[in-house]
This record gives C-alpha cells, structure tokens and sequence, in this order.
C-alpha cells in the first residue's frame, strides 16, 4: 500500500456512488408469507408507515383465495430526497386450504420467475437497462402458538431457504408473555437448527459498536413482531398500538415486541446487504443451476463437469467445436490409413499373382525350349547317323559294284569254270 | 455491487404513496456506500503519448507519489502496454489503482500500426471480463475489474494542431474507451498560443468525429461544474514532483531562469482541472461509462460475431438456454453433415480404385491368356515337328532295315559265291 503525500481526492469516491445511487433511485422486493389472519398487512403498513394495503387495496388475508396465488403490489415511495419503489409480493390463500400440500409451489414459481427474468435480461445480447424484481427477503409469519413450529412452517422454509432470503417472525406477539416468547423463541431456533434451515443472518458490519449491538439482536432471533393501524396516544404521545382493556401494546416500544429491531435491521441497516445476497448468493445458484442444465447434459457430476462449470459456455462450445474437429480428423486419417492398406494389400495381391504368371510362363516357355533343344539334337543325331549310314551305304554300293566289276572281269577272263 | 448490469428504479406501475413518518430507507445510499467502501474501489488509467511527454511525471503528481519506472527510450521496437497496480488509501478509502503506459508509442518510422496493440489491450481486458461474466459459476462480486475507465490521450505541445496519429488513434479508440485529451508539458506553449491550439484540437476532433468523453451533466449537483470543465479541454497540463518554495509554502513546480511554473497554480496551467474532474468528481461516472456503454458495445458484437442474437425484442422474452441449444444443435448438425461428406467421399474412393484394380487385373489375366495361348501355338509347332521327325524317323528305321536286310542276304549269297571261289581256287 502506497503512501501518499498530500490530498489528491479519491477519498471523494463514496460521494460520487452516494450521488449516483440517489439519482438512480433504489428497488426492493419485499415478500410476505404465513396463513391468514397472521397480521401481515397490518405489520407492513406498521414498517412503511403507510396504507399499503387499504380500503382500496385490500390486504392478502381479505382476499379469499380458493388456492394460493402470488400477488404483487408496487408502491413508490419518497423520503429525505432518496427514492424507494417497493414491491410487495404476498401469497393469499397460503396454508389456508384443508389439504396444503406443495402450497409452497407457487412461491417458488414466482421466485424462480423473477431469476429467470433477471437470467434472460442479463443475457440478451442488446441489453437494456432492467430493473431487479428479484426478490430480496421472504418474511415468514409464524403462528404465536407458544409451542413450536408447525410441519408445514418447516417445510416451506426448507424449500426455500436456498432460493430467498427467509426471515421468519414470530406474528401477533402481543398474544404471548415474555417468558412464553423466549421460550417459544429457542424452540423455534432449535428446531430451525436441527433441520438445518438457512435462515438470513445479520452479517456484521465493520463497526465495533454496531456489531455488538448484531449480536445482542441476533440472540433475539426470531423477532416477534405486532403491527398497527392505529395511532393511540399514551402518555401524551402518539403511539402505534394495540388498545386492551388492560393496557396498549406499543408497536415501536422495544420491551413490547422486536418490531422495531426488524425495522431497523430490514430498512435501516440491512437492506442492501439483503439485495446483495440475493444478488450474489441466491441468484447465482439458480443461474449456475440453470446454464449446468443446459450446457452440461443435465449436469452429471463428473470430473468434466465441474471443470466446465468454472468456464465460460463460449469457451465450452470452443472447446466441444475443437474436440470434434479433431475427432474427424482422427477418423479421416484412420480412414486414410485402412484404404492405404488394403490397396497396398490388393496391389501386393495382384503383383503376386503376376509374378506367379510369369513364373509359370517361364517354366513352360524354358520347358518348351528345353523339348526344343532336345528335338534338334535328336534331329542332328538322326541326321548325322543317317548321313553315316548313307556314306556307309554308298561305300557298300561301290564295293558291290567293284565286286560285280571284278566279277565280270573274271568272268571275262575265264577264271570262273 | 458495482457489477450488475445497472438497473434503474422504473418506477412504472408503481403508485405514489405518502409516508406517514420517518421509515428510515433513506439510509440507503449510506448502506451502499458503506459497502462500496468496505469492498474497496478500482480505477484503471491508460496514458497514451508518444516517448518523452512527461506521462509517468503527470501520473506520480495526479496521486502524489512515486510510481515505478525508468523513462523509457526511443528505440522500442513497436508499442507495448506496461501496466502497474498500486494500492492505495486515502482517509478510509482503498483504491486499487492500475496505471498502464504506452511504451514507444510513436517512436516507430512507420506508425501504422501503432494503435494495434492499444486496441488489442483494451479489447483483452474486456474479452476477461466478458468471459468470467458467462462462466457458470462465476465470481463477478470479488472480480478484479481491469478494464480502461480513462483513457489520457497526450498531444505534443506543438502549438498548431493535431498530428495525424494522434486523430487515427483517437478515432480508433473513441468507441472503446472514455477518451480524455490532454496537452502535455504545456509550460512550452504561451496562453494566446494555448487558446488557439485549443480550439484548433477541438475544431479538428469535432470534424474528424472523434467522441471524447464529456463530463455528465445530468446530475443537477454537478452540472454546472462539469460544463464549466468540458469547455476547457483539452487541458493543458504539467506535471512536476520537484518542490519549489513560494512565499512561506513548499508547492509542486517548475523553475525556469525567467519563472516558476507552479503545477496546482489555475493560472498556469489546468492540471487542478484535470485532478477535479478525473478523480474528485467523475471518477465514479467514468467507471460506470466504461461499464455500460463501452464494455455493452464491445459484448454486443463479440456475441452477435458468434451467431448469437436476440430472438424477439419485445414478444417474446430471450431465452440464454434456447440461444446456446440452438446454436449447440447448429452446430452439432454441421458437423454431422460434414462428417457424412466425408464417408460419402471414401465410400466414392474405395469404388473407384477397386474399380482401377479390378481393371489392372482384367488386363493382366488378359495377357496371361495371350501368352498362353501363344505358348499353346508354340507347342503345337513343336508337336508337328516332333512328329514329322518321328516319321522320318522312322522312315528311316525303315529303310535301312530293309536295306540290311537286302544286304545280309546279298552279302549271304555273295558271300557263299565267294566261299565257292575261294575253294576252287584252293584246288
């Protein structure tokens, strides 16, 4: 790390993003989850200080559903010059049935629609600028019932845990004493332990103060919270609260219920961090699951498929193009190589077979001219004998003729009596 | 955070609602911030000037301190990008900063070439980036950003005008990066001189279409400021890390024989302009420009060069799965089809020279058979002649059996004839 010599005013940064973001204008998906009658509209009126849901607009649990449907509501809201447009997703209807199996499943099509949205903005090649309707926290309302949680508590938020952020309250808190509620308050924490449910958990914040005061919040967890309509004045102040023959449950006060915590923690504090893990966390497993799908075969862990995981599905195809391109090559020269051979094989054969011709013919042409040979020399032989013979012949001829000569002359002569 | 594709609160279908009191979201930009400050922030410069303008001077006086580095000579033999990454802090904000120099810029006789490899680095930088971006499991979030936001372009203090490298590089740059140009060392230049040289530069980038980077004017809190700034450039800077003493205070300067040019002085020169507008105020927007605008274009075609393409603007939304099947399929199909080419080829081949051997075969068999029945001719002539020698043979045989025949009875009777004489003559 370099140190520097004088200002030069980097340190202005923060500023620059502080002003773009308010110019920009900020989002935020809020989603609210449990079984009518729970207070979820009255507690989001209570956090936004406003008649989200009114006369006008009436709230999940007026709205009888036959089966559970997802809704939105988008509200835009202004305050100390930094816009806020809110959306609030409910779920009517929601573990109102008889038979609520799978009523989960139209929270997770929503969910997964909305990363899917994202997923295919982000993927255009002409991108616009889009806005996030990921969304960013699930508040998930608990029965006060003082014993533990429900089956179907569990269920859903074991299905969603890995999708959302959950946070799980504790509703209608004013309907438990303290000693009730922390009790009620470990069960849940245990039972959310030992099946495992990743809640959100509060990160820290670099600040020492503050993360003392996470810590002491987080030992609270999971907050209970009562929600107000109503304005009520107490004590000359004007409160938010529950108005009971034996007293006013106030909304805001910390030793009534956690609301304000939440309050603090969900809009003051934690906000962003909950968009980020979304952003980060929850919308990159759906991303990554869905693109494995798609380029990996229905992504088979293999040795293979975590590599390709970490590579970019262009650089894959470059890899599956080259791979193949090889292939062919490797099968056009081993086709080469077998044709190579077996003309070799067929021209051997063939040269074979004219050598054995022309042995053969050899054979018969020296055979011939052996007989040949053997016909000439006969023929001398009979021709020189004959030629003997002949001489011989013609010797005997004139002996006989010289005899018959002779023998005339002594005839002649009277030698012969 | 600073990486999604920027998204803006749309605002549309949403009603308007009071508040009925302090909610507390205004603390949002805190919370970003916060986070922004917590990660840490990331700025990358490319300084682009030919040898000897003084680049790594202006950057060690932009953030006051010593940077790596030797001066560079002339003699390079083509441009290269030497980049440095330096951290940074200043109050509680850490900034990694990447200064990258062109070395040799313009030293070459022919300098045709020379913004290649400035364009091939930016390009890099963006085809890293894209690629992690289409990873499946990627890590955008703890990304190492080191894309150009800045692009300090240094124009020789000749006083008259451009020089034509300087226009063929910014024209081949502007779409790339924010382009911001500056001139340097321009204690050379006297202030009537500089007016001129400024409205010659700006007249000759204006006709010749360069796009340099202007200073946003849409944030009402920086408006004014920043169209102030865009009439002064390009700035005229120098850069100085020696200290002169004037009056009581020890300043960044230049002494000369006739004067001191003070660097943060407004008067001499706009390296204060220059420092306001790069890094106390737009530091931020130039980043975000380089994001959106210039790293969307260059994604844009490196996509649409692969044969990707939206399908349906508006109806129906763009599917990344369908696109990367589809083209996978293409693709799988062209192979497919050329690797049946080729068989259909050797299948042609193999026909054809068994086709040529059964031929040659044809032809040999064919002369075997001429041969043959030559050799047949032959062996009859021979037959014949056998046989007209046995004939005479025995014609012969004949003959002269008969004719000892005759002569062993001649010779019989002769010979009794003689015997007979031969006993009277004994008488």
């Amino acid at each position: 790390i370099k140190n520097l010599e004088g200002y030069v005013g980097f340190a202005n940064l923060p500023n620059q993003v502080y002003r773009k973001s308010v110019k920009r204008g900020f989002e935020f998906t809020l989603m609210v989850v449990g079984e009518s009658g729970l207070g979820k509209s009255t507690l989001i009126n209570s956090l936004f200080l406003t008649d989200l849901y009114s006369k006008d607009y009436p709230g999940p649990s007026l709205r009888i559903k036959k089966t559970v449907q997802v809704e939105q509501s988008k509200v835009l809201v202004k305050e100390g010059g930094v816009q806020l447009t809110l959306t609030i997703v409910d779920t009517p209807g929601f573990g109102d049935a008889v038979d609520n199996s799978n009523c989960w499943q139209p929270v997770i099509n929503y969910i997964d629609s909305k990363c899917e949205d994202f997923l295919n903005a982000e993927s255009r090649v002409n991108r616009r600028l889009m806005p996030d309707n990921r969304v960013h926290c699930c508040l998930y309302f608990i029965a006060p019932s003082g014993h533990g949680l429900k089956p179907l508590d569990i269920e859903f938020m074991k299905r969603l845990h890995d999708k959302v952020n959950v946070i799980p309250l504790i509703a209608k808190a004013d309907t438990l004493t303290p000693e009730e509620c922390q009790l009620f308050k470990k069960q849940i924490m245990k039972e959310i332990q030992e099946h495992k449910i990743q809640i959100y958990e509060f990160p820290d914040i670099e600040d020492d103060e503050d993360s003392k005061l996470i810590r002491k919040i987080k030992e609270r967890m999971p907050l209970a919270v009562v929600g107000s309509n109503v304005v009520i004045e107490v004590n000359g102040r004007k409160v938010r609260g529950r108005q009971y023959p034996w007293g006013v449950a106030e909304v805001e006060n910390g030793e009534h219920c956690d609301f304000t915590v939440l309050r603090n923690m969900l809009i003051r504090t934690h906000m962003q961090d909950l968009k980020d893990v979304t952003n980060n966390v929850h919308y990159e497993n759906y991303r990554s699951r869905k693109l494995a799908a798609v380029t990996c075969n229905g992504g088979v862990d293999t040795s293979k498929t975590k590599n390709q995981m970490t590579r970019s599905p262009l650089a894959q195809m470059e890899e599956e193009r080259r791979e193949h391109v090889m292939k062919m090559k490797k099968m056009e020269t081993e086709m080469e190589q077998v044709f190579e051979m077996k003309v070799k094989e067929k021209k051997q054969k063939l040269k074979d077979s004219e050598a054995e011709l022309e042995r053969r013919h050899e054979q018969m042409k020296k055979n011939l001219e052996a007989q040949y040979k053997e016909l000439e020399e006969k023929k001398r032989h009979h021709e020189e004998e004959k030629s003997n013979w002949e001489a011989q012949q013609r010797i005997l001829e004139q002996q006989k003729l010289d005899a018959s000569k002779t023998m005339e002359k002594n005839k002649k002569k009277g030698k012969i009596f | 955070i600073h990486t999604t594709p920027v998204s803006y609160a749309s605002g549309e279908g949403a009603r308007a609602v009071p508040l009925a009191g302090h909610v507390g979201f205004d603390s949002m930009p805190d919370q970003l911030v916060n986070k922004s400050v917590n990660h840490g922030f990331c700025f990358n410069i490319l300084c682009v000037g030919e040898t000897g303008l003084g680049k790594s001077t202006l950057m060690d006086t932009l953030f006051n301190t010593k940077f790596e580095g030797e001066p560079t000579q002339h003699n390079q033999p083509g441009v290269q990008l030497k980049s440095n990454t330096y951290e940074l802090q200043e109050s509680n904000v850490r900034l990694k900063l990447t200064v990258v120099n062109t070395v040799g810029f313009g030293d070459q006789i022919n300098k045709e070439d020379s913004y290649k490899s400035i364009v091939e680095f930016i390009d890099t930088q963006f085809e890293a980036y894209l690629q992690e971006e289409l990873k499946i499991k990627r890590t955008l979030h703890s990304y190492h950003d080191t894309r150009i936001h800045a692009c300090l372009y240094f124009i020789a203090p000749t006083g008259h005008s451009l020089k034509s490298l300087d226009l063929v590089t910014m024209k081949k740059l502007d779409s790339k990066v924010n382009i911001i140009p500056i001139i340097a060392k321009s204690d050379a230049i006297s202030k009537s001189e500089l007016t001129k040289f400024k409205i010659k530069i700006t007249s000759e980038l204006v006709s010749n279409g360069v796009q340099i980077y202007q200073f946003p004017t849409d944030d009402e809190t920086v408006a004014e400021i920043n169209s102030t700034m865009n009439g002064h450039l390009p700035f005229a800077v120098v850069g100085s890390t020696e200290e002169v003493k004037i009056g009581n205070k020890m300043v960044k300067a230049r002494q000369y024989p006739w004067g001191t040019v003070q660097v943060e002085n407004e008067n001499h020169c706009d390296f204060v302009k220059l420092r306001e507008m790069l890094i106390r105020v737009n530091m931020e927007d130039l980043r975000e420009q380089t994001h959106t605008r210039h790293y969307e274009l260059y994604r844009r075609c490196k996509l649409e060069e692969m044969g990707f393409k939206d399908t349906d603007p508006d109806c129906k939304p763009f599917s990344l799965q369908e696109t990367y099947e589809a083209k996978r399929n293409e693709f799988m199909g062209d192979l497919q089809k050329k690797e049946e080419e080729m068989r259909q080829m050797f299948v042609q081949r193999v026909k054809e020279k068994e086709a040529e051997l059964k031929e040659a075969e044809k032809e040999l068999h064919e002369k075997f058979d001429r041969l043959k029945k030559l050799h047949q001719d032959e062996k009859k002539k021979l037959e014949d002649k056998k046989k007209s020698l046995d004939d005479e043979l025995n014609g012969f045989k004949q003959k002269k059996t008969a004719a000892e025949l005759l002569q062993s009875q001649a010779q019989q009777a002769g010979g009794s004839t003689t015997l007979k004489r031969d006993k009277e003559r004994k008488k």
